[in-house]
């Protein structure tokens, strides 16, 4: 409740489709690998990426430093026994100095490791914040063609789930890896230099473990697929059960319904068996090759010992060095798995990323200019499939006027819905070209075409936020007043005004359940309150009663008195009176004219009239046929 | 205006609610409480009883490893003060050690190799075991509670509490490995010297303290970040399922700069979580350091003093550089347990929810009834003190069809609720064939009382089965008999893949008419003698209603059917027709003899509406009043 009146009005002056920050990072590195692309995306945070690397070779330097302290340290203590003679003074003194190197060293070490760890939590955070930001606006962008196909449920886990999967490889396995290197290359170099074939030992199982985290993670990208889809599966399962449980409990089907869980549940079960197999057997593997290269350094170290070759001090060394990699060695799994996570969510998410949408502004779009809020349909085709091959629209043609009214009928699935949507361009037409006051609404920009062009659906989606916020959802200035007209034309204030808490009442999934009707006329306030030029109502009544209909539509007379209305219904009594009617069939316009000419006509509309009159007037509305109505 | 979804709790007002109503809200607040709640963790053992073989097994080896584990210091040792000792060199005993070693990482090899193969999938099979036990228990529990819950809560806790639990079974095993580690460390240390064990030791006070006093700040901090995250991704949530209305009001901008307010928030918060969770880090190096130095300056001395074998100091060096990674991985671990805890406590508060429809154990289960219904002096509510049904009884006879009529909240819906025992009754009771609806199982119940509910519900799945649905032994011929008795079957036909064609979410691809005929074929498929119908409100075109009124004659056709009512063909077309106001029948008859008694039935008639449902609440009060005062 913080928007002030002038700020959104500033919000909803805001024009053309400005990138979200740092979508060009995103877009920036297309097409290239997508774990490549997502370390492109970190190399972006220079300053904190250049700190952070600092930081880690300083802190796997200070790291390396620890051993050979501790290496020194051993040979003074061992000094008095080895009889060098050295002095008991100066090996204590030795000995002082080894330990207070001990403590700056671990202690530099842990201050640098928590900058490293922070400044790669912060790019991982910030590549996160980036991610879901674009992701947020690209996919208010789709187009409806889009989100007709892909799962809103997906859209979810790719929104949550895989965005989380990048954050914790750039903050977890990143700058690791850059430890890793450092600690195996640098410490392996100089624990060659110090002895060659003890160095080679302690070193010996890094190649294994190298090879085995490959495969692993070949593996385990694979299976983390296959794991999501089934775990999927399971989710739908588990949701439509529970979304649907008055048929589950009416049809009497628990144990059907525990079938179809336990058929889904136990075949996720034999993939996460599977991964659990991968993964361990290839953690034990690698813990084994480590132990056994510090048997062999032992062993080897001790004979170079016995031959005289080396001291204590340094055998020593290099077993608390390979103690030092023991735990970046253990994370080799974890980095592995996290980078295979990140190659599948990473392509999930660009995938929807790169996308553009179908419908969006030509370069030169611009605003479109409204004089009379003429709208034109010239000899329009369209197809939901890509190939044209079943048209759901041909050839269509109309023309409606300011203060006209159109009406639009014909069974289901005759095309009469998708008229509607390609008004506000949901969707474009394949052919022919849709105008309005002469200019093609592809040549202007999409928010100036919404903002003319007002579609009242016949599903309503409710936000959870009171009924005043859904009502004024389209225009956030709306004060009270101007609310309360729109629920009033739309015939919901009454039932409003007698809620305990009135226009405050929360509604949506989490507040107050509203009826089909009640939720229809809704949205029939919310889009009546934008006075669009434009108005389309595509089977918008078919949950409100006649009775209320008529009184709607009386009500809106006023509204519409200067715009292009276009109802579409399959109740001839809403738009009985209208300039024209189009009788639609498979796509087609087959039959057009006032009521009585189709009527006269006696054709499609005569016998869909007649069948209505047959119902009566639970169909048509109050006291009897239809003809005595509205007109 | 802002939409947050989080802080707003459910409002009571919603029709149906039941007196324990649903789940709470400041359990999804209330995440970070104690790390270790022993009422949950015994609770859970329950799910890990059937696999204690398995995980005696595993416990052992989880033994083993850490053994083998403490074990590799102590041969270095060894190897270090018997075979290299200066000027006593041991060729053949460093070999027997080199061998010893092998031995040992073999054991360790092995015992990892089983611990971890077997807690894995044990832990995987256990939640599994829980997200299902969960399942079912939803499958039990009254429709009072269910009408409470929203589904979107329930798979919160089917999904995010389940796998805050699988992360908790996967690093207890390694937590108790630490364990075991950190006391085997102790106990060595302390053995191979007392003195410069116990000094090492003092380090670890040290961090206990530490902790002490960044615990309470970092719980904080963890929590408002975990909040934050709620709030995106509601959201998000809100803004995927609403996209089609965002487009159409032009709300893109608006909606994106709130949501990137939240997202910085977030991102803020997390940042400061990271700050606090990193802050340890220096402190347990310096720690570690301090030990080393410690074991440098005293253990050192007493090797030039004499009193210290060089390799004991080598082992001590080797075991304090291991020594806070057990302690590190317990405070990772900490806050999954807390998180665990949290969990566990709303998967059980789930669980705990008492099942009211229960079968006696002595429930009949007749092959066979005759189809009459009968209520008798039944009252019921949802809310205590408050019936929404008084005293109804009523009859209907094996074959009749019965049309309920009445206004929103006349208590129709409640009466088919109860036939079907989604309730049960307070007073009086409920037959069906004759039998007391509590006297029955609630499965022979299913298969004689078929419903249709008045918004069709589809699953994903082809449209065979859906037309199945539940019943096992339907072949496509009866599918295909099913769909051409309601006249669904050309439609079908003409769809590409014909009774194979999947159906989109929730039957997306389908008018809301075909999806009315594939659940009428849907209770002819499943064939029960008692048919309760919920007439669709929604009107739907000319064409589709001629077929669907012609579709329910066929439907109804042999049945006792009992139809809450709103077409006016439905109602005429009933045998009788009972008429309901406020809870209470006020009269019945046909639809002639109604008309004829010039009582509410013909009032409410003459008013015109389309539906009884439409007409606003004072006019039937008025109505009532008026037939009353008659």
């Amino acid at each position: 409740m913080t928007t002030t009146v002038e700020e959104s009005i500033q919000l909803k002056q805001r024009t053309g489709q400005a990138p979200a920050p740092g979508t060009d990072n995103i877009t920036r590195f297309r097409g290239m690998n997508t774990v490549w692309r997502i370390l492109r995306m970190a190399a972006c945070y220079r300053l904190r990426l250049l700190i952070g690397v600092v930081c880690t070779v300083i802190a796997a330097n200070f790291q390396l430093l620890i051993p050979q302290f501790l290496g020194d340290a051993v040979d003074h203590a061992q000094s008095l026994l080895a009889t060098s003679g050295a002095s008991p003074e100066a090996a204590k003194a030795a000995l002082a100095t080894a330990a207070l190197m001990l403590l700056g060293a671990g202690m530099l070490r842990g201050v640098f490791t928590m900058m490293h760890n922070y400044q790669g939590e912060a790019i991982g955070q910030s590549i996160g914040y980036e991610l879901r930001l674009a992701y947020f606006e690209k996919l208010q962008r789709m187009s409806f063609a889009y989100h007709d196909k892909v799962h809103s449920g997906d859209l979810m886990t790719r929104g949550m789930l895989d965005i989380e999967g990048i954050r914790r490889f750039v903050d977890g396995a990143m700058l690791r890896t850059i430890v890793l290197v450092i600690l195996v290359s640098y410490g392996g170099y100089h624990l060659i230099s110090t002895d060659t074939a003890l160095g080679l030992l302690a070193l010996a199982f890094v190649p294994v473990v190298a090879w085995r985290a490959t495969v692993s993670s070949i593996w385990l990208r694979r299976t983390w697929r296959a794991l999501q889809e089934r775990m999927s599966v399971l989710t739908r399962i588990m949701e439509e059960n529970l979304g649907g449980i008055r048929v589950v409990r009416a049809f009497a089907a628990r144990a059907f319904e525990m079938g179809k869980f336990d058929e889904a549940s136990s075949s996720a079960i034999a993939i996460a068996m599977r991964r659990i197999q991968i993964r361990y057997s290839n953690a034990a593997f690698m813990t084994f090759s480590y132990y056994g290269a510090m048997g062999l350094v032992l062993w080897v170290g001790g004979h170079k010992i016995i031959d005289g070759e080396i001291s204590v001090g340094t055998l020593a060394e290099f077993l608390a060095f390979m103690a030092i990699l023991q735990q970046p060695v253990r994370q080799v799994g974890m980095i592995v798995n996290s980078t295979a996570r990140a190659f599948v969510s990473g392509g999930r998410v660009f995938s929807l990323l790169d996308m553009e949408p179908i419908v969006q502004d030509a370069p030169d779009a611009k605003p479109l200019e409204l004089s009379d809020g003429v709208i034109r349909f010239e000899h329009v085709d369209f197809s939901y499939d890509a190939g044209g091959a079943r048209p759901a629209l041909s050839d269509i043609c109309f023309e409606v006027g300011p203060g006209k009214t159109l009406g639009i009928v014909g069974p289901p699935g005759s095309g009469k819905s998708t008229i509607a949507h390609l008004i506000p361009r949901f969707y474009d037409p394949t052919g022919g070209r849709i105008t309005i006051d002469g200019q093609d609404i592809r040549s202007v920009t999409l928010d100036s075409l919404r903002q003319a062009v007002g579609v009242v659906h016949q599903d309503t989606f409710l936000f959870t936020a009171s009924v005043d916020s859904n009502v004024a959802y389209g225009d956030l200035s709306a004060d009270r007043e101007r609310i309360v007209n729109a629920t009033e034309s739309a015939q919901l204030h009454d039932y409003i005004a007698r809620l305990p808490t009135g226009y405050d009442t929360l509604v949506g999934e989490r507040g107050l359940t509203l009826s089909g009707g009640q939720r229809q006329r809704l949205s029939i306030a919310r889009s009546i309150l934008l006075t669009p030029a434009i108005i389309v109502f595509d089977d918008s009544t078919a949950s409100i009663d006649a009775a209320t209909e008529q009184r709607i539509h009386a009500a809106l007379k006023q509204v519409t008195r200067d715009r292009a209305t276009i109802i579409i219904s399959h109740r001839l009594s809403s738009f009985m009176h209208a300039d024209e009617i189009l009788f639609i069939e498979d796509g087609r316009i087959v039959e057009r004219g006032r009521h009585d000419e189709l009527l006269a006509l006696g054709g499609k509309y005569k016998a869909l009239y007649d069948l209505q009159s047959e119902f009566g007037r639970d169909l048509a509305g109050p006291a009897g046929a239809p003809a005595t109505q509205g007109v | 205006m802002a939409i947050m979804p989080h802080t707003l709790a459910v409002p009571s007002n919603t029709p149906g609610g039941g007196p324990e109503g649903g789940l709470s809200d400041e359990m999804d607040e209330r995440i970070f409480g104690a790390a270790f709640d022993g009422r949950i963790i015994q609770r859970f053992a329950t799910y890990l009883w059937p696999y204690r073989a398995r995980l005696a097994v595993a416990f052992a080896a989880v033994l083993t490893f850490t053994l083998t584990q403490l074990a590799i210091p102590l041969v270095i040792k060894e190897a270090i003060d018997r075979a290299l000792v200066a000027g006593a060199f041991d060729a053949d005993l460093l070999d027997l050690i080199a061998l010893t070693f092998l031995g040992v990482i073999a054991l360790n090899l092995i015992a990892m190799f089983i611990q971890e193969i077997i807690v894995g999938r044990t832990a995987e099979r256990i939640l599994f075991d829980l997200r299902r036990a969960m399942y079912v228990h939803l499958q039990r529990l009254s429709m009072s509670f269910m009408d409470k819950t929203e589904v979107g809560r329930l798979m919160a806790r089917l999904q995010s509490d389940v796998g805050a639990l699988q992360e908790f079974l996967d690093t207890t095993v390694t937590a108790i490995g630490d364990i075991i580690l950190l006391a085997g460390i102790v106990a060595v240390l302390v053995s191979l010297d007392v003195e410069l064990g116990l000094l090492t030791l003092s380090v670890v006070l040290a961090l206990l303290v530490v902790r002490m006093f960044w615990l309470p700040l970092a719980k904080k901090a963890f929590m408002r970040a975990r909040q934050t995250s709620s709030i995106v991704n509601g959201a998000l949530a809100e803004n995927i399922n609403g996209v089609r209305t965002v487009q159409e009001m032009l709300r893109e901008h608006v909606n994106f700069e709130r949501f990137e307010v939240k997202a910085r928030d977030n991102l803020r918060s997390h940042l400061r979580a990271a700050k606090f969770s990193q802050v340890m880090i220096p402190i347990v190096d310096t720690l570690t350091g301090a030990g080393m130095a410690i074991v440098v300056v005293v253990g050192g001395n007493m090797v030039l003093a004499g009193t210290l074998e060089l390799g004991v100091m080598v082992a001590f060096i080797l075991y304090v550089q291991r020594f806070f990674d057990p302690i590190r991985s317990l405070t990772i671990q900490y806050s999954v347990m807390q998180r665990a805890m949290a969990s566990g406590q709303r998967i059980f508060e789930v669980m705990d929810v008492p099942i009211e429809i229960k079968d006696k154990p002595n429930a009949l289960a007749p092959d066979d009834i005759d189809g009459s219904i009968a209520l008798e002096n039944v009252t019921f509510g949802y809310i205590e003190g408050q019936p929404v049904l008084h005293d109804i009884s009523f009859r209907v006879a094996p074959g009749e069809t019965v049309a309920l009529v009445g206004p929103t909240g006349s208590g129709k819906t409640s009466i088919t609720s109860l036939i079907h025992r989604f309730y049960d009754v307070w007073e009086g009771a409920v037959r069906v064939g004759g039998f007391d609806v509590r006297d029955l199982t609630q499965e022979t119940l299913g298969r004689h009382v078929g419903m249709v509910l008045q918004e069709p519900f589809l699953f994903t799945g082809t449209i065979f089965e859906n037309i199945k649905y539940c019943t096992e032994n339907a072949t496509l011929n009866d599918v295909i008999a099913a769909a051409k008795a309601v006249d669904a079957h050309d439609f079908i036909e003409a769809l590409p893949q014909g009774y194979d064609t999947m159906l989109e979410q929730r039957g997306g691809n389908l008018s809301l008419g075909q999806r009315q005929l594939l659940s009428f074929a849907r209770a002819i498929v499943a064939d029960t003698k008692i048919l309760l119908l919920d007439e669709a409100t929604a009107s739907i075109d000319s064409y589709t209603e001629r077929q669907i009124q012609l579709a329910l004659k066929r439907l109804m056709e042999g049945r006792t059917a009992l139809v809450i009512a709103h077409r006016l063909a439905t109602i005429r077309g009933a045998d009788r027709i009972i008429v309901l106001n406020q809870g209470r029948i006020v009269e019945t008859g046909t639809h002639g003899q109604l008309l004829e008694r010039r009582g509410l039935y013909h009032r409410l008639y003459s008013m015109n509406y389309a539906s009884f449902d439409d007409i606003p609440e004072d006019l039937i009060r008025e109505a009532a009043k008026d037939v009353s005062s008659t």
